[in-house]
């Protein structure tokens, strides 16, 4: 007998694909659309240019597009110079404290920058205690902490870690044999370094070299604190948009397309110079770590130790600040110490707590519920559709937070859907932006879980959704909870979009710091910091605690 | 339960590149079949054809009466033994065997009395409750057997399951395997690249290459009977002599390039014509004797003692270098550089057409 069936069955995949796909229409693309438009739409309805030209003609706006490339530049370049040498040592060679230095990196990267601005501005800043304590001593002026300098201080001790887990993941791929064989053929050391270690770790480094040019770039609170009267456009687009004197929307949206245009630019310069560089290692034997005499020693741990130590001394001295006894008001340090500063904290900061850990949890449940099915998508399904997915879901990730919260409130502000000023919007401008990490991690682990496992499942009749849950999820359990771990910690140090999004209802734990700071009550920011700051060690354990291999994929 | 498989002209092509370009076979109920052939050459792409993991460019595949091309992969009940394994991880071995039964929504006693009768069948009872990562590669390999035939599958497809394993595991496996499959009877496809291997574990086996089935045979069919040359040097090792085809007073005979010759009674009726051929002769077909004797000449060139036999290798005035193994006796042994003439076994060897295509002998003799 011959059974008649169905040639084509719609897969679940295929609907799945579709639902998602259209998530990202509705609530990235559709928003950004609306940027465009409104950037060469006055209020009168009419298609102009005149946004563009007013940014171009003005030195005073366009000045801030230069800034902001000067900063990213010499961000980039220090970060890397830092970077580099220390992921090497940390690599090749046995250190005392390797563990707690490695945590104390990872946390530098993940605290909100604007805090580590605030902190440097106690120490370094006009009536900074270190500036104090230096003119006392020594004879000479502390240079100013404000503007250029300071803004590139911050973003460099924050941003070199990426460099440092990049190529730290790079070093860990190359194999022993290499560097052996390399040195029996007589090339060691420096030359070793150069010719041999270098080259191989070439993809890692350009990739960290634009991630970090693309979040200095693309920073926001590090300028608006301390950078004065040094302009960057990330700045620019916030003041033009809710700033308190003539704010114009279009205008904002203008700069706003402009910085994708620029982000779309570097990373396509990006992928063109790493199409030279396309090899893949795995190392079966990784290097092992060589005791080191001497005085390289010396240098060796000198180096690490001053410049971790430096990176940290913002939440050290914030921890230590956070405790001194404050005027009743918390905004003058008294003599003394006490828990002032908290309970001011507490009692002014309303629900920003339970609001963090509402929006951050709704979130990092939508994240992890979603990357999972992405990840599967384009690790399993690879279609037009996802492939589609996969390049929209990495947008947000190099966006400047500004623009996708000027896109979507641009978006919701009208009918049919107003979401404007309701938490929902925060939460949807979180999961834009902070799904791409566990996106990565979830398929970086997926690709490692070998086809016929499912194929196992299938075969032995069980459908494909429940060969999906039962067998293909719990194996990619590391990956998804480091995953959403992550997302969970840049999360909770978000600034730059809820600061455009947030409505009296819906401040968060760095919202408050922020309105703290601003408004120059330093004890209770300096609290509000350290719960922060607390907050993102707890998770970073954790997230230690659930990946095996300690390479954040980011 | 187990059924006959029937494919009918398969097509399978990846964007332009034909894979299989028209293959039909039919797999007896009960019946061991391998598909043997080196790695491209399609084997895998079958397989997975039948297990509903590729697409079916076009063809019909049948289990016993039922077309199959359009039964959803876990609707098809089959076991399938992965290259490796595929043991879920996140699962103890007992739960990996009663992971089908699960989905089948067996009740949960019947669940518990067939894993128990096949973790013992495939004695692995004692692990039960161990997670795959603490067993070792042959115990992995019985539990993906466990897992396969617990569901009583139509057939059960196995993928390579032995190339993961040292080789002393590997040919313990393989009478493992042989044994479970003779007492279930079950109809099985194997998939190996490994020509002992078939050999040592088929009922029949198809010799594929490049898409095409070869030859289909027992493997002592092929073995003795190669179709063409292809599976005459794809199996087992042999030496490919020139030689041409004379016929003399209407006897067919093999003559040799120093005009050797012996005659070849059992030649195919139309293939009686004085033409070039290739001959297989193995390394166990040729007889040496003495340089005086009537034969192909020879030199000597090395001499391998390996206990039980000695291989020759000698080179021949064409320039071939030929194989040669010979029982050992006790003093005997021919030295290098020593001329020797060398006669073959008639009744063993195989002629082939010029281009290599075609076994001349008579098909009763294939």
């Amino acid at each position: 007998m011959l059974k008649k069936h169905p040639r084509t069955q719609i897969e679940i995949w295929n609907i799945i694909g579709f639902v998602i796909l259209a998530l990202y229409l509705i609530f990235l693309v559709f928003p950004l659309f609306q940027v465009l438009k409104a950037s060469v739409i006055d209020s009168d309805n009419h298609f102009t240019f005149a946004y563009f030209k007013k940014f171009f003609s003005q030195k005073y706006y366009f000045s801030t597009l230069l800034n902001s490339f000067k900063i990213a530049f010499v961000t980039t370049f220090f970060s890397l110079l830092l970077g580099i040498p220390l992921a090497y040592y940390f690599n090749i060679y046995k250190l005392r404290g390797q563990r707690g230095l490695e945590i104390i990196i990872i946390l530098c990267s993940m605290s909100a920058p604007f805090i580590g601005a605030y902190a440097w501005i106690l120490l370094l800043g006009r009536s900074g205690i270190l500036t104090k304590i230096i003119e006392a001593v020594l004879p000479i002026k502390v240079p100013s902490i404000y503007g250029f300098s300071g803004i590139v201080l911050v973003l460099v001790t924050r941003l070199f870690p990426l460099v440092f887990l990049y190529l730290s993941g790079a070093l860990q791929s190359i194999d022993q044999t290499l560097l052996e064989a390399s040195e029996n053929l007589g090339c060691t050391g420096l030359k070793r370094f150069f010719k041999v270690i270098f080259p191989l770790c070439m993809p890692s480094i350009l990739a960290a070299g634009l991630l970090v040019f693309m979040r200095s770039m693309a920073d926001f609170g590090t300028p608006l604190l301390i950078g004065e009267g040094y302009r960057t456009f990330p700045v620019e687009i916030y003041n033009q948009y809710v700033g308190e004197t003539n704010v114009d929307h279009n205008f904002a949206a203008a700069i706003s397309v402009i910085a994708v245009i620029i982000t779309a630019l570097v990373f396509l310069i990006q992928k063109i110079v790493n199409s030279h560089f396309k090899f893949s290692i795995n190392a079966l034997h990784p290097i092992e770590r060589k005791e080191i005499k001497g005085g390289k020693k010396f240098w060796v741990y000198f180096y690490t130790y001053t410049l971790v130590f430096i990176s940290m001394l913002p939440q050290f001295y914030l921890f230590y600040m956070s405790f001194r006894k404050t005027s009743s008001s918390g905004s003058l340090f008294e003599p003394g110490y006490s828990l002032n500063s908290y309970k001011i904290a507490f009692k002014k900061m309303g629900t920003a707590i339970p609001n963090t850990l509402i929006i951050g949890g709704i979130s990092v449940l939508a994240i992890i519920i979603l990357a999972i099915l992405v990840s599967y998508l384009i690790v399993r399904r690879s279609n037009i559709i996802s492939r589609t997915i996969d390049n929209l879901s990495m947008v947000p990730f190099v966006l400047p937070g500004s623009v996708i919260a000027i896109s979507l409130i641009l978006a919701f502000n009208k009918k049919p859907l107003i979401l404007t000023g309701t938490m929902l919007i925060m939460i949807i401008s979180m999961i834009i932006r902070r799904i791409p990490y566990t996106i990565r991690s979830s398929s970086a682990i997926l690709q490692q879980v070998p086809i016929s496992i499912e194929e196992a499942g299938i075969s032995l009749g069980s459908s494909k959704l429940r060969t999906f849950f039962l067998v293909t999820v719990p194996m990619m359990k590391n990956g998804i909870i480091s995953g959403g771990i992550l997302s969970w910690i840049t999360i909770i140090t978000e600034l730059s979009t809820s600061i455009i999004l947030y409505t009296a209802h819906t401040v968060t734990l760095t919202l408050s710091i922020y309105i703290f700071v601003s408004r120059g009550t330093d004890g209770p920011a300096a609290a509000m910091a350290t719960i922060l700051t607390a907050f993102t060690t707890i998770s970073l354990l954790l997230f230690m605690k659930f990946s095996k291999s300690k390479d954040l994929v980011m | 339960m187990s059924v006959e498989i029937r494919i009918e002209h398969a097509v399978k092509k990846y964007g332009d590149t034909t894979i299989i370009p028209d293959l039909s076979l039919t797999i007896q109920k009960g019946e061991f079949f391998t598909l043997l052939g080196p790695s491209g050459c399609g084997k895998t792409t079958l397989l997975r054809m039948i297990a509903g993991f590729n697409s079916i460019e076009s063809g019909d595949f049948y289990f016993g009466q039922e077309r199959i091309n359009d039964i959803n992969p876990a609707k098809r009940n089959i076991g399938m033994v992965f290259q490796n394994y595929a043991i879920f991880p996140n699962m103890t071995v007992e739960n990996n065997v009663k992971f089908g039964l699960k989905a089948r929504k067996m009740p949960s006693d019947e669940i518990q009395k067939n894993t128990d009768e096949f973790l013992s069948l495939m004695q692995i009872e004692e692990y039960r409750n161990r997670l795959p990562e603490r067993l070792s590669g042959g115990q992995q390999q019985r539990v993906a057997l466990a897992r396969a035939l617990v569901i009583r599958p139509h057939v059960l497809l196995m993928d390579e399951p032995l190339s993961n394993l040292d080789a002393k595991l590997r040919v313990e496996m393989r009478s493992v395997i042989k044994e479970i499959q003779n007492k279930l009877r079950i109809t099985t496809l194997y998939v190996t690249h490994d020509q002992e291997e078939a050999m040592a574990i088929s009922d029949r086996i198809a010799v594929m290459n490049f898409g095409v089935i070869q030859q289909i045979g027992t493997p002592k069919a092929l073995y003795q009977r190669p179709a063409n040359i292809f599976v005459a040097t794809f199996i087992g090792r042999t030496n490919i002599i020139q030689a041409s085809l004379v016929i003399k007073e209407d006897m067919p005979y093999l003559k040799f390039s120093n005009s050797y010759m012996i005659a070849m009674p059992k030649i195919e009726e139309d293939c009686r014509k004085e033409q070039n051929v290739q001959v297989s002769i193995r390394p166990e077909e040729f007889i040496i004797e003495n340089a005086s004797e009537p034969g192909i000449e020879a030199i000597v060139e090395d001499n391998i003692f390996l206990g039980l036999n000695t291989h020759y290798w000698v080179r021949l005035p064409s320039g071939v270098r030929a194989n040669i193994i010979k029982e050992s006796d006790i003093d005997n042994e021919i030295e290098k550089g020593r001329s020797v003439k060398l006669r073959v076994n008639s009744i063993k060897i195989n002629v082939f057409s010029e281009d290599g295509k075609r076994n001349l002998l008579l098909k009763e003799n294939r």
